[in-house]
This record gives C-alpha cells, sequence and structure tokens, in this order.
C-alpha cells in the first residue's frame, strides 16, 4: 500500500458568482508524480493553489473543507503559512524570477529558509543551479539580473528557487506550457529523477505529458473529480465514461 | 499626419529658440554665469540676479516632492495590496477630483488655512516668528496639488505588477511585507522614479497657487519659514507691466527658459534612472 502525502476531503471553493471546486475529495501519494488533468478551466489551478494556500490572495474566493499534509489541516486559519509554503515547492505556467540577480533569486529564497552565513548560502546556491542544471550556463553571469535569462533557463532558475526552500512537495502548474521542446523534456526529466525524494504534482491539460510522466493521475471537470487513480490503470482501463471520452480525444 | 508630427517633435524646440532669441538682450549684456548666480534683483538700478528666484524655486519643488513621495508611495501600497478592492473603487473619484480642482483653489485653501496655520501654530511651537507666508506654506500646498498626480501613477504601477510575481514570493514563505519590501517595491523602482520626476516637473512649473502663499520677497531664504520667491511667480506678477523696459522684459523671458530647461533637465534624469533600473 502507498503511502499517502496530501489527503483531501471535500473540498469546495467559491467565487462571487460561481462554484470552481465541487466536493473535491482525493489523496496524492508519497514520492510519485500526481497529474491532475483536465480542460482548461475545471479547476484545476485552483486546486493547486488551495493547497499551499495561495488563494489567501483573492478574498474573493471562499474555501472550505480540509487539505491534510502530515496530518495537518492547510486550511486551518492558525495554521503556520510561511512554514507550510516553504513546504511546497512552486512552479508556475510562466517563470517570474524575482527581480533581482540570479544569484539573488536563490539566496532569497535560501535567506527566508533561515539559512546563514555568506560562504554557506553561496555553496548552497551553486548546488541548486546545479540541480537544475543551470550552473554552467550562468556560472560566470550570477551578478546579471535574472530576466536577463531565456525563458527556458528562467524556468529552470524557479525550479531551482523551488528546491531551495527545502520542500517535501513540488507544485507545478503547467511548468512546460511556455516552454521551448528541449526546456520541456529537461523539466518532465528532472520530475522523473527527483520523484524519489519527493512528492510531486503537476497540472497540465497535455494527455500526451501526462501518460509520459504520471504515476497518478486526478481527472477533473468542471470542477469536480471524475475519476482517479494508478496512470496504468487510468490509461488503459477507465472507469468512467467521461474519462474514456477525453481520453480518445472525444471531448467538448 | 507627417507634418503634425514634425510639428509636434518641432515644438520645444521652437519655444526654446523664441525664448533664447528674445532673452539674448539679458545674455549678452551680463553672461549667464551672473545672472544665475547674482543675488541681487534691481531691475529699475538694471540688476538682474536670479538667484533668489531660483533658490526659492529648488526648495518650494524638492519639499513639495519629500512630503508627497512618502505619503503616495505608502497610499498606493495600501490601496493596491492591502485595502479591499471596493476601497479601490472609492478612492480613484476622490483621486480624481482632487486632481481637476483648478490650483487657484489650492492657492486660497493655503491662505486661509495652511498659512495661518504656520504662523499661529506650527511657529510659534517650534518658537520661529514667521507671518505663515513661507517656504513651507508653499510646499505644502504644492505637495497637496501635486499627491493626486503621482498617487494615480504609482497606483497603476503597483496594479500592473503579475499576481503570479507576487505568489512566486510568497511561496517561498515570505511575509506580505517581504514580499511588498523586496519584490514588488524593487519592481516598481523604475515607474515609482518617473512618478516622482513627473511631480518634480509639475511641481517646478506651477505657478498660482504658490505665488499666493509663498510670500514673494526677493531674498534667498535661510530657514523654510522665511518667505520666498519662485520662478513662474515671477513671470506672472511682472509680465505685462515691463514691456516698456527692454532689459526687464528680455529678464522675464530669460526667467521662462531656465524653467524650460530645467523641466528639460528633469526629464532626461528621470529617463536615465529609468533605463538604468529598468533591468529587473
Amino acid at each position: 500500500m502507498m503511502e499517502t502525502a496530501i489527503k483531501i476531503n471535500n473540498l469546495n471553493v467559491f467565487a462571487e458568482k460561481s462554484q470552481i471546486l465541487k466536493n473535491i475529495n482525493c489523496e496524492i501519494p508519497k514520492n510519485k508524480i500526481t497529474v491532475i488533468l483536465g480542460p482548461s478551466g475545471c479547476g484545476k489551478t485552483t486546486l493547486l493553489k488551495c493547497m499551499n494556500r495561495l488563494t489567501d490572495l483573492y478574498p474573493e474566493l471562499k474555501v472550505s473543507g480540509e487539505i491534510l499534509i502530515n496530518d495537518k489541516n492547510v486550511l486551518d486559519p492558525d495554521a503556520d503559512i510561511y512554514k507550510l509554503r516553504q513546504s511546497m515547492g512552486l512552479l508556475s505556467q510562466r517563470p517570474y524570477p524575482l527581480p533581482m540577480t540570479i544569484y539573488n533569486n536563490i539566496a532569497y529564497a535560501l535567506k527566508l529558509r533561515g539559512v546563514k552565513g555568506n560562504r554557506k548560502i553561496s555553496l548552497l546556491v551553486m548546488d541548486y543551479l546545479r540541480q537544475a542544471n543551470l550552473y554552467e550556463e550562468v556560472r560566470k553571469r550570477l551578478k546579471e539580473p535574472a530576466s536577463k535569462l531565456s525563458i527556458g533557463q528562467q524556468q529552470r532558475l524557479c525550479l531551482a528557487r523551488g528546491l531551495a526552500v527545502n520542500p517535501e512537495i513540488i507544485l507545478a502548474d503547467e511548468p512546460t506550457s511556455a516552454l521551448d521542446p528541449i526546456s520541456s523534456r529537461f523539466i518532465d526529466e528532472k520530475f522523473q529523477e527527483i520523484k524519489t525524494n519527493y512528492t510531486i504534482v503537476v497540472v497540465t491539460h497535455i494527455l500526451r505529458q501526462a501518460r509520459r510522466i504520471a504515476d497518478h493521475v486526478i481527472f477533473m471537470y468542471l470542477g469536480e473529480v471524475i475519476e482517479q487513480g494508478p496512470a496504468a490503470q487510468f490509461f488503459e482501463n477507465p472507469r468512467e465514461e467521461q474519462t474514456r471520452l477525453y481520453l480518445d480525444g472525444m471531448f467538448n | 499626419m507627417l507634418i503634425s508630427l514634425s510639428l509636434v517633435a518641432f515644438l520645444p524646440f521652437l519655444l526654446f529658440s523664441v525664448l533664447y532669441f528674445k532673452s539674448f538682450l539679458l545674455l549678452r549684456d551680463f553672461g549667464l554665469g551672473q545672472l544665475i548666480f547674482s543675488h541681487s534683483w534691481h531691475p529699475s538700478r538694471g540688476e538682474f540676479g536670479f538667484y533668489p528666484f531660483i533658490i526659492g524655486s529648488i526648495w518650494v519643488t524638492l519639499l513639495a516632492i519629500l512630503i508627497s513621495t512618502p505619503i503616495c508611495l505608502l497610499t498606493a501600497i495600501n490601496v493596491t495590496q492591502y485595502a479591499r478592492k471596493r476601497f479601490l473603487r472609492i478612492m480613484h473619484p476622490v483621486i480624481d477630483i482632487l486632481a481637476g480642482i483648478p490650483s487657484v483653489v489650492y492657492g486660497v485653501w493655503g491662505i486661509l488655512v495652511i498659512v495661518p496655520f504656520i504662523s499661529r501654530y506650527l511657529g510659534p511651537w517650534l518658537g520661529i516668528k514667521t507671518m505663515g507666508y513661507s517656504i513651507l506654506a508653499a510646499a505644502f500646498v504644492l505637495s497637496i496639488m501635486i499627491i493626486p498626480f503621482i498617487l494615480n501613477i504609482m497606483i497603476e504601477i503597483f496594479k500592473t505588477i503579475p499576481m503570479e510575481l507576487k505568489e512566486a514570493a510568497l511561496s517561498l514563505g515570505s511575509t506580505k511585507w517581504q514580499m511588498v519590501k523586496h519584490v514588488l517595491l524593487r519592481k516598481a523602482l523604475p515607474g515609482i522614479i518617473a512618478a516622482v520626476g513627473f511631480g518634480l516637473a509639475r511641481a517646478f512649473g506651477e505657478t498660482m497657487a504658490v505665488l499666493m502663499v509663498v510670500g514673494n520677497v526677493v531674498k534667498v531664504p535661510t530657514s523654510v519659514f522665511d518667505p520666498g520667491y519662485t520662478l513662474p511667480a515671477l513671470i506672472a506678477n511682472n509680465y505685462g507691466e515691463v514691456l516698456s523696459i527692454p532689459q526687464y522684459d528680455s529678464a522675464l523671458m530669460f526667467a521662462a527658459l531656465l524653467l524650460l530647461v530645467v523641466s528639460l533637465f528633469f526629464n532626461l534624469l528621470m529617463h536615465f534612472f529609468i533605463s538604468r533600473y529598468n533591468k529587473y
């Protein structure tokens, strides 16, 4: 039996006029890549943002239910959201480097995590850049603004930054949709490589990508979870009619 | 279209050359250095020193910017990052109303409120004798006048910062204030400089409200409680009376030329800073 990293119970999200997520119940296995799959606008991103409470930024959203990580409810108003967010690295659709140098983008994350001492920070910055396969390309320009990098490099920098907070979970929201094929493949392969140490949740609407990387799939449609299960079973032998239609490309 | 375009592009140059031509008489007789640095202003004796006006203008402008910039910055951050959305919807018309009030109304308000406040309360409280009409009064009135302009730009700047950048900063575990301080402010810096530069240019050229409260005494001010005189006020107060004296007329043109050059200088400086800080 696999271990569960995140357990979501009766999660509902209301916007001013509509309901974005309807009674979500699902489990995300530990040290696996879980793909949240579904057509655009079905609430995948909102589900992801609930997990690290970025929904707090949008006062118009009303969130109810439970998201349990290590038996603690993320949605508890008294939860330490700063610690909590540091336990999850975020990779967004387009890379958003902080308005600082390449070096400081990662050093900033380290400082927030509480790492002290310039020497230690500098060693760790190099280390995380290497982990994201970026070090060789940028080692001579660490003091340059991060915005000077190409989009693919920026996304790798964001990955390095996400890893630098030392998370247990990585949340990725269509992390390759803005990237060229080579950078995309790197991100996908990197996820495969590091999943033994992290629990990875990837949102995507691209079926091919889901087939390529998923160990576990949560399929969503119109704010509801339609089907969830191990990737092999989900793709080969789906239980629900809607899933079958979606996999055959017959949707909409 | 091309004609109108070239006309617009040509306009500053045209303005400059007309003013230069008109003030040439004075420049020829005295030379630039003496005009700018001489303290004595006695047109009837043929002495034209612009130093008191230049210093008066600089004091009033810088003081006004110093007062209004922090107010605008904090307000813009509060309204866009902390307050409810509804509040921003109320703020916008209020700011527009403030921006639309004629400057003479601000001047009257300054005479009725700020000047007595300084002469009766602030001055005595600090143990300084002042009649209220002063550099400080002008700076107060001016700062209130430019707040809506600077604030409007700053609000727009903070509104255009993408939500995802904030999410990125917060996802690293920063608090909201850390996010504002380390990420938003840095991202917004070129825009903030532009807003301040815009306010500076406006403040430097503002005539009516300043003229009404600054005191109009030709003397280099030694403290902010002293009365002063500004370049625009000099032109506005005297133009029309002096056409019979060619040198005096030329002196006012020179004041206008100075204003033009200084505002051009502000503009260039602003562009320099924006391009310098825009790299992030």
